[in-house]
């Protein structure tokens, strides 16, 4: 049986659906067999963010209503055989999700695949509780800002209250993905440091992605940054989570710690 | 040390605040948010004791408090000097 990760925010637009495409590229590349599934229904992202958005056919929303059965809806990626989408639908009714669908077809996806990673909405609505509903681990993204981690506090909540495992009396197993991570305003004092944000939302760190126009160059480009761009900065962050998330253990790095002096003076790395 | 300066803006750092103001918030959020349970906890707490003790309902706060392992449930009661009462 596969694991069911939730990627959550509560707060919109702090790289949830970048941090499901790079974690599932990543742990893919361990030829793992990994779905990423948007439940982002009316806003989907994944698809585009994946270069896969040509392709879509079916989604979850057809496969909830028996329009198409699970298989015709996978998308395997171009790049990597052990790397499915499954699509949002674009529909603007909110409902479109039930809670005994979305469960049918998480069980379905956990037989089939090592990894079921589910790329949840912003908000508290039913999108992000069904989302996070049957998961076993949530990756809990959170930008060193405070409205983000006032929601990522929320998210933590709801977690250990609104999910199957907590209605269950286990516990969720939670981790800290800081994304858009500055050292160097980090540094100066103009941005909550790691040790801040971990300190306040006490769950453990899974890694830390610098901020980066490569993230921006990826998604242009219709590529998770795991793929395009395997050496940059952000994509070495997120291989770390990954390996992470697998188990192992992992010293965290803070991208872009041992800047030297030129570094600190004139921000960014060269590279 | 002034060529540094002139890069790195003099202003008042300003994470300190914000990790301040989270840290105050949150705990506020947490305690009232959290969920019916400290609601519950509360109005059972406060019958119990006042079957013995004379008190007064705003005096007793229940807050729950998050840690990497363990929920922290921080029950607090204000009793007044003369409001023991004969059980
Ligand atoms: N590490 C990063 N460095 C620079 N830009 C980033 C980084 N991570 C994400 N972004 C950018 O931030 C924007 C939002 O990212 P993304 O779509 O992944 O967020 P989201 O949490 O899924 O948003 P939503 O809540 O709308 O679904 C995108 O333009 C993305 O390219
Ligand atoms: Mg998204």
């Amino acid at each position: 049986m596969g694991k069911v990760i939730v990627v959550t925010s509560g707060k919109g637009g702090v790289g949830k659906t970048t941090s499901t495409a790079a974690l599932g590229a990543a742990l893919a590349q361990r030829n793992e067999k990994v779905a990423v599934v948007d439940f982002d229904v009316g806003l989907r992202n994944l698809d585009l963010v994946m270069g896969a958005e040509r392709r879509v056919v079916y989604d979850l929303v057809n496969v909830i209503n028996g329009d198409a059965k699970l298989p015709q809806a996978l998308i395997r990626d171009k790049r990597l055989d052990t790397l499915f989408l499954l699509p949002a639908s674009q529909t603007r009714d909110k409902d479109a999700l039930t809670e005994e669908g979305v469960e049918r077809v998480i069980g379905e996806l956990k037989r089939y695949f090592d990894w079921v990673i589910c790329d949840s909405p912003a908000g508290i609505e039913k999108g992000a509780t069904l989302a996070m509903r049957h998961a076993d681990v949530a990756v809990v993204v959170t930008n060193p800002e405070v409205s983000s981690v006032r929601d990522s506090d929320r998210i933590i909540g709801m977690l250990d209250s609104k999910t199957l495992k907590a209605e269950n009396g286990e516990r969720m197993e939670k981790h800290l993905l800081l994304t858009r991570y500055d050292s160097l305003r980090a540094e100066r004092g103009d941005m909550l440091k790691v040790d801040d944000v971990l300190e306040i939302l006490s769950i453990p760190l899974l890694g830390i992605i610098p901020e980066s126009t490569d993230v921006l160059k990826a998604s242009n480009l219709g590529a998770p940054v795991t793929l395009s761009d395997a050496r940059s900065a952000p994509a070495q962050a997120y291989f770390e989570a990954a390996r992470r998330l697998a188990g192992e253990i992992v010293p965290v790095t803070v991208p872009g710690e041992k800047r030297g002096i030129f570094g600190k003076l004139f921000g960014r790395k060269a590279a | 040390m002034s060529i540094l300066r002139l890069f790195t803006r003099s202003a008042r750092r300003s994470a300190p605040a914000a990790r301040e103001r989270l840290q105050v918030l949150l705990a506020h959020e947490r305690a009232s948010t959290g969920s019916d349970l400290t609601a519950i906890l509360r109005e059972e707490i406060l019958a119990v004791i006042a079957k013995h003790v004379q008190l007064d309902g705003d005096r007793v706060t229940v807050k729950v408090d998050r840690d990497e392992n363990v929920s922290i449930l921080e029950i607090d009661v204000e009793i007044p000097l003369d409001a023991a009462r004969a059980a």
